[in-house]
C-alpha cells in the first residue's frame, strides 16, 4: 500500500501529523509532507485514521 | 429552555441544548427522512443537517455549498468592509489565498514550540487560583483567561485590553441581543483592531500581526488585516475557553475518566478528541448556501436554500460512533466534526488541542479535590450563543 497526498488540496490542518507522526509532517506553510510513502504494516492503522480525519480529502491510501 | 427571557427572539433550534447534548428534537431529526425546516440566527428559513455523513458531505464540498450567501449584520458606516479578511465568509480561491498566509503559524511543530509558554500561563493562573483560595468561578479565573492570554501573545494584542475585547467578543456571539447592537459591537471591534493593525504597520513586532505586515504587507489590504486579526482573536478564546469550562464539568461528573486524564499522559490526546466530540461547542459554524440544485445524501436541495449543520448532532450520530451519548475518553479515536470539515476546518485546531492537553491535567493535578460548588442542576449553561459553554462554573477544593 502507498500514500497519495494532494499538496494542492491540503489545507494544513495538521490532523495527519497528530494521527501518524512517523508518517506525515508539514512544511513551513503547513502543507503535508509524506515521510513514509509505503507505510509499514504496524503504521497502516494510524494512516487510515489520518486519511479519515483529513478535512480536505487530500490523503489517500492506495492498494498496490 | 427554548426561548430566552424578556421577550427576546427564540433561540434558533440548532443552538438549543439539553446541557451538553443537542435537544432531543434535534437528535431525533437524524432519523427523519429529509432535512427539517428551521430558522437561522437571522430569523431566515433554513434546513437542518444532522447526520454525520451528510454534515461531512456539505462541509467537504465548497463548490456545491458556498459560505458567501448569508445576510449581513446591519453595520454602521465605518468604511471598513466587514467581510474583508473574514475567512469564514469566503470561498476558494479567495479563501485559499487568505488561509495559506496563516497556516504556517499553526503547524503542529510551531504549536509545540509554544508549549512551554502555555505551561507557564496555565501554572500562573493555577497559582493565582490557589492563592485566592476556594470557592472560585473556574470560567473567569481559568477557562477564559488562559486561552485569552495565549491568543493575545500569539497575535500581538495587549492583554491589558482584555476587559474590553472579551466583553465585545461575548456580545458578538450572543444572539439574544438585537442585531443592531451586535453590528455596533462588531464595528467597535474593527475600530480597536484597526488601531492595532496601524501600530503593527509602523512597528511590526514578533507576533502574528507583525509577521503578516512584514511578510504579506503588500498583498493584504488594511481591512483584510483587520478582518483576519478580529477573527483569530474571537475564535482563539471563545472556543477553547468554553471547551475548558464544559470539559472540566463533564470530567468532574466522570471521576474515573478524570483520573485517567490527570494521571496517564497517554490518555490525554484521545480524551481531548472525545471531549471535542461529546461537547461540540460550536453549534453549527457558518451556514452554507446551496449553489445549484443538488442532493445531500439522497435528499434534494434547491439552489439558494440555506443549510445549517448541527455539529453536535453529527458527532452523536450512532451511524458514526457507538454509544454516542456517553462520554468515554478511552474509546478508540472516532473522527468528529467538532472542528468542522473541508477547507474551513478550524485553523487553530493544533493550538486548541495543545492548550487543552496542558490545561486539563494541570488543573486536576493541582486541585485533586476539585468539585462543583453548586448542584449540577443549578449550573448555568449559555443559551443563544454561537459557541456553547457555561456562564460560570463555581468550584471548591
Amino acid at each position: 500500500m502507498h500514500i497519495q497526498a494532494d499538496r494542492e488540496a491540503c489545507i494544513g490542518a495538521g490532523n495527519c501529523v497528530l494521527a501518524a507522526e512517523d508518517v506525515f509532517d508539514q512544511d513551513d506553510d503547513a502543507v503535508v509532507l509524506v515521510l513514509e510513502e509505503e507505510p509499514s504494516a504496524d503504521q497502516v492503522g494510524e494512516v487510515r485514521n489520518a486519511v479519515a480525519q483529513c478535512p480536505s480529502g487530500a490523503l489517500k491510501l492506495v492498494d498496490d | 429552555m427554548s426561548t430566552s427571557t424578556d421577550g427576546a427572539p427564540p433561540v434558533p433550534r440548532h443552538m438549543q441544548r439539553d446541557r451538553f447534548a443537542p435537544v432531543p428534537e434535534t437528535q431525533a431529526a437524524r432519523d427523519e427522512a429529509g432535512l427539517i425546516a428551521i430558522r437561522t440566527g437571522f430569523g431566515t428559513p433554513a434546513r437542518l443537517v444532522t447526520r454525520y455523513a451528510d454534515v461531512r458531505e456539505v462541509l467537504g464540498d465548497a463548490e456545491r455549498f458556498t459560505n458567501t450567501g448569508l445576510p449581513r449584520l446591519p453595520m454602521p458606516e465605518d468604511g471598513i468592509d466587514p467581510r474583508a479578511g473574514n475567512l469564514l465568509a469566503t470561498d476558494p480561491p479567495e479563501h485559499t489565498r487568505l488561509r495559506r498566509l496563516l497556516t504556517g503559524e499553526f503547524t503542529v511543530k510551531r504549536i509545540r514550540r509554544l508549549e512551554p509558554r502555555i505551561v507557564e500561563i496555565v501554572d500562573d493562573h493555577l497559582d493565582a487560583m490557589a492563592a485566592a483560595g476556594p470557592p472560585a468561578d473556574l470560567v473567569s479565573v481559568f477557562a477564559l483567561p488562559v486561552p485569552s492570554l495565549v491568543i493575545c501573545e500569539l497575535l500581538g494584542v495587549p492583554y491589558d485590553d482584555r476587559a474590553e475585547f472579551q466583553g465585545r467578543a461575548a456580545r458578538q456571539v450572543d444572539l439574544s441581543l438585537p442585531l443592531e447592537e451586535r453590528g455596533r459591537v462588531a464595528a467597535e471591534s474593527r475600530t480597536y483592531m484597526g488601531e492595532l493593525v496601524d501600530r503593527a504597520r509602523t512597528e511590526p513586532g514578533d507576533d502574528m500581526l507583525g509577521m503578516l505586515v512584514r511578510e504579506h504587507g503588500d498583498d493584504l489590504a488594511r481591512s483584510e488585516l483587520i478582518g483576519i486579526a478580529s477573527l483569530l482573536l474571537i475564535a482563539g478564546h471563545e472556543t477553547t475557553a468554553n471547551m475548558l469550562g464544559l470539559g472540566t464539568l463533564a470530567l468532574l461528573r466522570a471521576p474515573e475518566q478524570l483520573a485517567l486524564v490527570r494521571d496517564e499522559p497517554g490518555a490525554v490526546a484521545p480524551a481531548i478528541e472525545e471531549l471535542l466530540r461529546f461537547l461540540s461547542v460550536v453549534h453549527s459554524g457558518i451556514p452554507r448556501t446551496v449553489r445549484h440544485d443538488t442532493t445531500v445524501g439522497d435528499v434534494p436541495v434547491a439552489a439558494g436554500e440555506v443549510l445549517v449543520l448541527s455539529l453536535p448532532a453529527a458527532n452523536r450520530d450512532p451511524a458514526a460512533v457507538e454509544h454516542p451519548d456517553d462520554l468515554d475518553v478511552t474509546r478508540t479515536i472516532a473522527p468528529h466534526v467538532a472542528f468542522g470539515h473541508g477547507v474551513h476546518h478550524c485553523l487553530g485546531a493544533p493550538l486548541a488541542r495543545a492548550e487543552m492537553a496542558v490545561a486539563f491535567p494541570a488543573l486536576f493535578r493541582r486541585f485533586p479535590t476539585l468539585a462543583p460548588g453548586i448542584p449540577f442542576e443549578e449550573i448555568e449553561f449559555r443559551s443563544a450563543t454561537i459557541v456553547h459553554g457555561l456562564r460560570a462554573l463555581p468550584v471548591t477544593w
